[in-house]
């Protein structure tokens, strides 16, 4: 990024990603504070104080780590899948195609979207939840650490989605069938230690264990998964998506004929 | 000399098999206002495609002011302005973000890239609607956005894929004007047009492009000057002989119309005096379809000819 245009074409597109979610915010913003409260009114105060503690915390305050990184995994998964799809399918993706934007800086333009709709849910949801539950941190450096990682790798994941999707269709069957399932199994709601030893084997597979696990431990210090393990896991899916993105893109995949 | 744009042998074969070029030859002069013609399905803008990098080649060289397309293609990028066939900017976005946008990925600064906005989008009468949605505007202003759009970065090469489809007279004008102006100040323009009035108003050279090669590589002068002879189209009071001309080539259409080929040197006096002398009496006349339209279908005729004899 030491050459000026790429700066200044990198800041573009983020501004334009960002326009873009601030515009709709009614389809961005309110639906996940909505389905977070639900949540934290339903799971949280209505069934959460007949459960009583959960890793050694009161049931709400173990869900509400869990809460905003799922919120943080859709937004920023969704964002970048139908920006960058939208893009595609009004061709205005061409307007960067024609320029000298190097691969490199459209990925990092969409992920940086992608990241800021994320993090400001988060944020969102965050204040929310503290109407229900006062807010502990026991870690700075991991809650920052894993809500960056995860935000960066589901809007990695968007893009890859966004840039094999042929119809909007395309952008709606990863979150549902896939995303969604292992979203419910990471361990929002329970604690893996729960399950029968045959499915915490199993939930090792599932790398949203370790997002969901390392932010908690950010906030209660307890996590079913050692919190540089999370760490490790995260930076290994994003130097793999980040790579295969690049080289997609590079290659013309869905973008160029 | 600079060549504005050097295209050799380019070769495109799409996904299926479908050989839309077929060992394309093309150079443009800079500073030139260049047409390439041609009817649809000829392989225009898989060329234009190519040249602005969202088509992939399968084989040939492009070179844009002597920037190579493989080698050098951000140089390539920075020294062209597209404005593309179909309407490609976001819907939703309004006409100054997606100008500004557009100068931002070509390394333009946003304050230097406002006042370019202002400037183009003034130029193109679209100034009072830079706060208003692109999907607001009208077909002949989303075109001239588009080609706001592709001046914001000032290119030396302007490519505009049938800029004045679906454009009204008045407006075809007025674009006609603003082209001529910018190439005035040294921007060399390439157009595809399916109309040949403008051609002929607008350029200096001319490309005839036929399924996938280029069969005609000429100035508009020398294009012109092929057209030295003309057809006309007489009518006839209905007469019992059959008319007979030999000062000119003739041919009779039915009962009571005849066309004649008649060369611009030899006038229609000739044929008027013979048909007199028959009595037969001439009702009207006039000038069969458009000169140059007639020129374009004979070449691409003649060319299709020359390749199905190879
Ligand atoms: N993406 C594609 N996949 C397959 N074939 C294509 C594709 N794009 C264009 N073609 C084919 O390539 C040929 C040339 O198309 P092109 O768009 O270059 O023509 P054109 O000269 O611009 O025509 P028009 O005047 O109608 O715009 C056509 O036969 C077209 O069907
Ligand atoms: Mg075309």
């Amino acid at each position: 990024m030491r050459n000026p245009i790429y700066f200044t074409a990198l800041k573009t597109i983020w501004i334009k990603e960002c326009t873009r979610f601030l515009r709709i915010w009614v389809q961005t913003l309110v639906p996940p504070a909505i389905t977070m409260t639900l949540y934290f009114i339903i799971f949280g105060s209505l069934i959460g104080s007949r459960i009583g503690e959960m890793g050694g915390v009161s049931y709400m305050e173990f869900i509400v780590p869990g809460l905003i990184m799922m919120s943080v995994i859709t937004n920023a998964y969704s964002n970048v899948a139908s920006s960058f799809f939208s893009a595609k399918f009004q061709r205005n993706l061409e307007e960067m195609l024609v320029a000298p934007v190097s691969n490199i800086t459209i990925i990092l333009g969409y992920i940086g979207g992608g990241v800021a709709r994320a993090l400001l849910v988060a944020v969102i949801v965050t204040l929310v939840s503290g109407f229900f539950v006062p807010l502990n941190i026991q870690s700075y450096g991991m809650i920052v650490i894993t809500v960056l990682l995860t935000a960066t790798l589901f809007a990695l994941g968007g893009l890859l989605n966004a840039m094999f999707a042929k119809s909007f269709d395309d952008i709606s069957i990863i979150p549902t069938f896939i995303l969604t399932p292992l979203t419910y199994l990471g361990g929002v709601f329970y604690s893996i230690s729960l399950l029968p030893q045959f499915w915490q084997n199993v939930s090792q597979f599932n790398p949203i264990i370790y997002m969901v696990n390392g932010f908690r431990y950010g906030f209660i210090g307890v996590s079913d998964i050692q919190p540089m393990t999370a760490i490790a896991v995260l930076l290994i899916f994003n130097a793999v998506f980040f790579t295969l993105a690049w080289y997609l893109l590079k290659r013309g995949t869905g973008t160029r004929t | 000399m600079t060549y504005a744009l050097e295209i050799s042998d380019l070769r495109k074969t799409y996904r299926g098999g479908f050989e839309a070029l077929k060992g394309l030859n093309l150079t443009v002069k800079e500073g030139d206002f260049y047409a390439l013609l041609g009817p649809n399905g000829a392989g225009k803008s898989t060329t234009i495609g190519i040249i602005s990098s969202l088509v992939n080649k399968s084989a040939g060289s492009v070179k844009v002011f002597g920037y190579d397309l493989d080698s050098q293609i951000n140089e390539v990028k920075q020294h062209i302005g597209l404005v593309p066939q179909e309407f490609n900017f976001n819907q939703f976005e309004t006409l100054m973000q997606i100008v500004v946008n557009q100068a931002g990925y070509y390394g333009v600064s946003r304050t230097l890239a406002k006042e370019r906005a202002e400037k183009y989008l003034k130029q193109l009468g679209l100034w009072d609607k830079r706060n208003e949605r692109a999907r607001n505007l009208s077909g002949g202003m989303k075109r001239r956005l588009m080609i706001a759009r592709a001046l914001l970065h000032e290119p030396k090469l302007l490519i505009l894929d049938e800029p004045t489809a679906g454009v009204d007279i008045e407006l075809r004008r007025s674009m006609w004007d603003f082209l001529t102006r910018i190439n005035k100040e040294g921007v060399t323009i390439i157009l595809t047009t399916h109309y040949l009035e403008e051609a002929e108003m607008l350029c200096r050279n001319i490309g005839i492009i036929d399924k996938g090669q280029i069969i005609e590589n000429t100035t508009m002068k020398a294009l012109l000057n092929k057209l030295n002879v003309e057809t006309f189209v007489l009518d006839l009071e209905q007469n019992e002989q059959r008319p007979h001309v030999s000062s000119a080539t003739m041919r009779i259409v039915d009962d009571h119309t005849i066309e004649v080929d008649v060369a611009k040197s030899a006038g229609l006096n000739s044929v008027f005096a013979e048909l007199s002398a028959q009595n037969i009496k001439v009702l009207s006349m006039r000038n069969k379809a458009n000169r140059l339209e007639e020129l374009f279908v004979n070449l691409v005729e003649q060319g299709r000819e020359a390749k199905e004899s190879v």
